[in-house]
């Protein structure tokens, strides 16, 4: 009877340690799911506003490191609930982390190859960073709130970018030890683009900047420096609105 | 129980209202620092439901309150001057954040809240003024007439007071001033209050009171929103407010950045290699940043400046006279030192902004106000350009709000009379042969206030018969920044020229110049379609009535009776936009003005539960028989006249800042002066209520209907004469206008509550609460009429309003 006993102890002992593993692993594959349901608005999203995008489109790449950097990883827990939700979501110390969709767009409109080097100012929670980290060869970023950079920094390790060089500082004259960069992401709200980030810019290179309050960009600034310097900027209007058709 | 109020007590409720009216005011503008001021407006609309609610409660309580009366006067009182301070510490803990309430359901439930905690101090405040009335109900003259003085009182002392203390230590005087009532009550001398009660309450009530204020005045910090952009910078290291200022027009706050340059440039050209030197930045209201730069008299350090869409006009041609409107903390005017301006006359608004660059930071600013080729003048732009007779080769008007709040349409209920027809045309006049007047905006897309300013500049043009408007305006911009230019004559071809080379040497585009073809646009700053560039030919050509109606957006000229320039907002877009919200369209939504909607339906929703709620369940208690329709005659009495009162008020005072020019003091001259003076007409009001029946009833509405119609017509040839005269005769003549108006529309009030006071005297609460809600509905329902139609229809339908009040004087039949 005692054996018996020790027996069904054992058991439940085991059975509960086998359910805290696989809820582990049945949250992870929750995650994936949502992240996969978030892909597809996001396609939706995009396919709405091709025309602004002028691309039908986006790289499948950025998808891929959409449907694997575990967004829910990069904000508080209280937030997690809502971590794969297209939406903008707070990360303390008045900063957001943008909507997945404006994030899909900003990496896509990057043009990222494998080989690149990325630049990020604002690293805010550090998701941007990671999702970078998936399509370029090395990813720099700057965040000037000193415990936000901290906490992007410790999110970036445990999400397994430790890749990333993460710097807690001014971003204004960028990164010139490692400069110039293929991509160049401002996220951080500034009053004009800063020179030295377009000197840092290589000649083909581009730079995206969303323009807008916290929880509400109003739109995205594409600049571009072709191959003879020339520095053009684009803005890209995020959703599909056009405040007059027709003929005038 | 007295019959005739003594002097005591109506100076005791008096002091109640005043204090009511300093509350209200002064959480609009706590709201605005702590949050953003359209969600102020909308909080306080339903706050102010308070006194609704104190209507029903009244109603039904009216007998059982009127049998302890001191006591529970006293017990209001002072329930107001501890909840005053107490319910806005409770509301600005909780964590509202509007940014989120599309995102998250949880905000609305906050919002409510916030709504329901605020409404307390109104509530209490409203049960002394309703209780009184009911109380002294052959008197009520008296009672509204101490009601209206105490209003116009605090609206006054609270302005006062602002230039004095910040806002939020100006609670703790609401607390002293319902407790100096209380007080002022318990020693009126009401019978059946023994000495040894009234003298024990007496102290304690003064002892607490004082505590009470202590402690909040030492404790009371204000909890402004993470996301507002001061609390931003001051996550920076090294950043630190250095100086604060509180005045009417904002909280000013002084931030320092020692760590990291703050490098404020907007517009900066993408060619531009230099950057700003030191500075310090300045918000009002925790927001809108502007900057003093450090400027040591050398030319070069300030080189950025000529690398913005700003510079533009210094380019064209070599100005020796310029005149500056909003010059706030001198960018502008470095801009035109460092193109060598030999005279330039400033304007600004805020007497603290002017401070901060003259006297406090005069050597880290280069003491450029004081500088020899500089007039500077405190003021409002359109007032002193009336006042003077001097001519300018650049009027300049450069990004006067912040670019937050513009792009996030928080100011389209605002009115602004920079932006007009009117004031275009004003500014022409005072540019001279060959000139320019020349505004810097923010880019928008989708483009919004650029293209309703060039509306508004055409058709100011062609009021002042200029045939072609196309040959005199310019426009170029940059991604971030436009400048629009209209010359006092015609644009040359070597104008024309220098345009392209400034364009060029900076990469902005040129958007429009007399003989621009679609190729030259939309080169280095690429935009989906070349918006502007179309907008300008459109609106140039003989479609653009075509094409206003077309854009999505409100882009009609604003106009002195319609001084919208930031209202963009068309029902038929809404249903294109309401599906991109969840896509991030928010910002295409223009959310000042659909909150004013949504303020005014709520205030119509509650306002219709609290009025009909005790109609429908008390009835008998209220003394209406059920067939009786009588009462509905009262409802429609007291709600005419909540919502004319407020119309007029309203138009008149913006009206009145076109003749007295400060906003500021218009709002606060006007408004005293409507509210004295209609006290002294309830005052008045009881020799009229005693004389015959309707006919004196109609008098003062016809007074009223009379006086608004000829300073509603004649109001050019007022504000023409008055601007001829000195600013001290300005204010009088204008309080001599405002006088006999106020004292006419002060009557009718207490003559409807002393009418009903003969025949159905319970009813007495349920039209104070009527006209409680009606004049909550009428605040929001006047902008949104200013908006849409204009001042002059506003102040044509309130005489309609006075005329059906008339028609549905209560009669002399008891209700019953």
């Amino acid at each position: 009877m005692k054996r018996l006993k020790h027996l069904i102890f054992w058991l439940i002992v085991i059975g509960l340690i086998l359910l805290l593993f696989s809820s582990h692993v049945i949250a992870e594959d929750d995650f994936q799911q949502q992240r996969r349901a978030l892909v597809d608005i996001i396609k939706a999203d995009v396919e709405r506003t091709r025309d602004f995008l002028k691309q039908e489109s986006l790289d499948e790449r950025v998808f891929d490191a959409i449907r694997k950097v575990p967004r829910h990883e990069f904000v508080s827990d209280d937030q997690r609930p809502y971590a794969y939700q297209n939406r903008p979501l707070p990360i303390g110390y008045g900063q957001t982390i943008s909507q997945p969709y404006i994030v899909a767009v900003m990496t896509d409109l990057l043009e990222l190859k494998k080989t690149d080097r990325v630049l990020e100012v604002g690293t805010g929670s550090g998701y941007q960073a990671a999702i970078l980290a998936e399509l370029a060869d090395s990813v720099y970023t700057i965040e000037i709130v000193e415990d936000l950079g901290r906490q992007a920094a410790e999110n970036l390790k445990r999400a397994g970018y430790d890749a990333v060089h993460t710097r807690i500082g001014d971003g204004y004259y960028g990164w010139e030890a490692a400069a110039p960069f293929d991509g160049i992401v401002v996220t951080a709200v500034a009053s004009h683009i800063p020179p030295p980030l377009i000197k840092q810019l290589k000649p083909g290179g581009r730079m995206i900047i969303p323009v807008g309050a916290q929880f509400m960009t109003q739109y995205l600034v594409l600049v571009t420096k072709d191959v003879d310097g020339k520095v053009t900027t684009r803005q890209i209007l995020p959703v599909s609105f056009v405040p007059l058709t027709g003929a005038h | 129980m007295t019959t005739k109020p003594n002097l005591l007590f109506l100076a005791a409720v008096a002091i109640i209202s005043a204090s009511a009216l300093a509350y209200e005011i002064l959480l609009m503008r706590l709201f605005s620092i702590i949050q953003w001021h359209h969600f102020a407006y909308m909080i306080i609309s339903l706050a102010l439901l308070g006194y609704g609610i104190s209507g029903v409660f009244l109603a039904l309580n009216c007998d059982r309150l009127t049998q302890c009366f001191p006591s529970a006067i006293m017990a209001n009182m002072l329930l107001f001057s501890l909840s005053a301070p107490v319910c806005f510490l409770l509301a600005q803990q909780i964590p509202f954040n509007p940014a989120e309430i599309l995102w998250t359901p949880v905000q609305l439930l906050y919002l409510c809240s916030i709504y329901l905690i605020l409404t307390l101090p109104f509530f209490f405040a409203a049960n002394v003024v309703g209780l009184s009335f009911y109380q002294y109900k052959e008197q009520v003259s008296f009672i509204y007439a101490a009601d209206l003085f105490g209003a116009g009182v605090g609206s006054a002392s609270v302005i006062l007071l602002l230039f004095l203390v910040f806002p939020q230590k100006i609670l703790a005087v609401l607390t002293m001033s319902g407790v100096v009532a209380a007080l002022m009550v318990s020693n009126c001398g009401f019978r059946g209050q023994r000495d040894s009660t009234n003298q024990w309450l007496s102290s304690s009530v003064f002892i607490i009171g004082i505590a009470v204020v202590l402690v909040l005045t030492a404790l009371t910090t204000l909890n402004v929103s993470p996301y507002k952009s001061q609390n931003q910078l001051l996550r920076v290291p090294g950043t630190k407010i250095i100086d604060r200022y509180s005045s009417p027009l904002g909280v000013i706050s002084v931030v320092k950045s020692a760590v990291t340059p703050l490098r404020h440039a907007p517009g900066l050209s993408l060619n531009a290699t230099t950057e700003p030197p030191e500075q310090l930045a300045v918000f009002t209201d925790a927001d809108n940043m502007t900057a003093i730069t450090r400027y040591n008299g050398n030319p070069e350090t300030i080189s950025y400046l000529d690398q913005t869409t700003s510079a533009l006009p210094y380019h064209l041609k070599q100005l020796t006279d310029i005149l500056i409107l909003g010059a706030g903390t001198g960018s502008d005017i470095l801009q035109a030192n460092y193109h060598a301006i030999k005279r330039i006359d400033a304007v600004e608004l805020n007497p603290q902004v002017i401070d901060l660059v003259k006297e406090k930071y005069a050597d880290f600013a280069g003491r450029i106000y004081s500088s020899g080729n500089i007039n500077l003048h405190v003021g409002e732009a359109r007032g002193y350009l009336t006042a003077t007779k001097e001519n300018y080769d650049l009027v300049n008007i450069s990004l006067l709000d912040a670019f937050g709040a513009s792009a996030a349409g928080l100011y389209s209920m605002a009115e602004n009379y920079l932006y007009t027809e009117q004031g275009i045309q004003e500014y022409m006049q005072h540019v001279s042969p060959g000139g320019y007047l020349s505004f810097t905006r923010w880019v928008k897309i989708p483009p919004r206030d650029e293209v309703k300013l060039l509306t508004t500049v055409i058709n100011a043009l062609k009021r002042d018969n200029i045939r072609q408007p196309g040959s005199r305006i310019i426009m170029i911009r940059s991604w971030q920044t436009s400048t629009l230019m209209v010359k006092n004559g015609v644009i040359s071809i070597d104008e024309i020229s220098r345009l392209k080379q400034f364009c060029n040497e900076r990469s902005f585009d040129p958007v429009y110049y007399p003989g621009i073809s679609e190729p030259e646009v939309n080169q280095f700053n690429i935009q989906q379609q070349p918006y502007l560039y179309q907008a300008a030919m459109a609106l140039l050509g003989d479609k653009s009535r075509a094409f206003i109606d077309a854009y999505k957006f409100n882009i009609e000229a604003a106009t002195d009776d319609q001084p919208y320039l930031f209202h963009f907002f068309k029902w038929r877009t809404l249903p294109e936009i309401l599906p991109l919200l969840d896509s991030g369209g928010t910002f295409l939504l223009e959310s000042g003005y659909l909150l004013l909607i949504a303020a005014l339906l709520q205030a119509i929703f509650a306002s219709l539960l609290l009025i009909a709620l005790p109609l429908w369940l008390w009835k008998s208690k209220l003394g209406i028989k059920p067939e009786s329709g009588s009462h509905l005659r009262v409802l429609a009495y007291f709600s005419c006249l909540g919502l004319a009162f407020l119309f007029i008020e309203i138009a008149f005072i913006q009206k009145f800042i076109l003749i007295l020019h400060h906003p500021l003091y218009a709002i606060t001259v006007v408004l005293s002066a409507f509210l004295l003076t209609a006290g002294a007409g309830s005052y008045f009001s009881k020799k009229l209520s005693g004389s015959t029946e309707k006919s004196a009833s109609m008098l003062p509405m016809a007074a009223i209907a009379l006086l608004s119609i000829s300073y509603s017509l004649g109001f050019e040839s007022i504000t023409g004469f008055l601007l001829q005269t000195g600013s001290l005769s300005r204010y009088l003549l204008s309080i001599m206008l405002i006088a006999p108006l106020g004292f006419c529309m002060g009557m009718p009030f207490p003559m409807g509550l002393d009418k009903i006071s003969q025949t159905t005297p319970a009813m007495i609460p349920w039209a104070w609460g009527i006209n409680g809600c009606a004049s909550v509905i009428s605040a929001i329902l006047a902008t949104l009429i200013a908006m849409q139609f204009g001042f002059t229809v506003l102040i044509f339908l309130a005489i309609a309003l006075y005329g059906l009040a008339a028609l549905c004087f209560p009669d002399s039949k008891p209700i019953l």
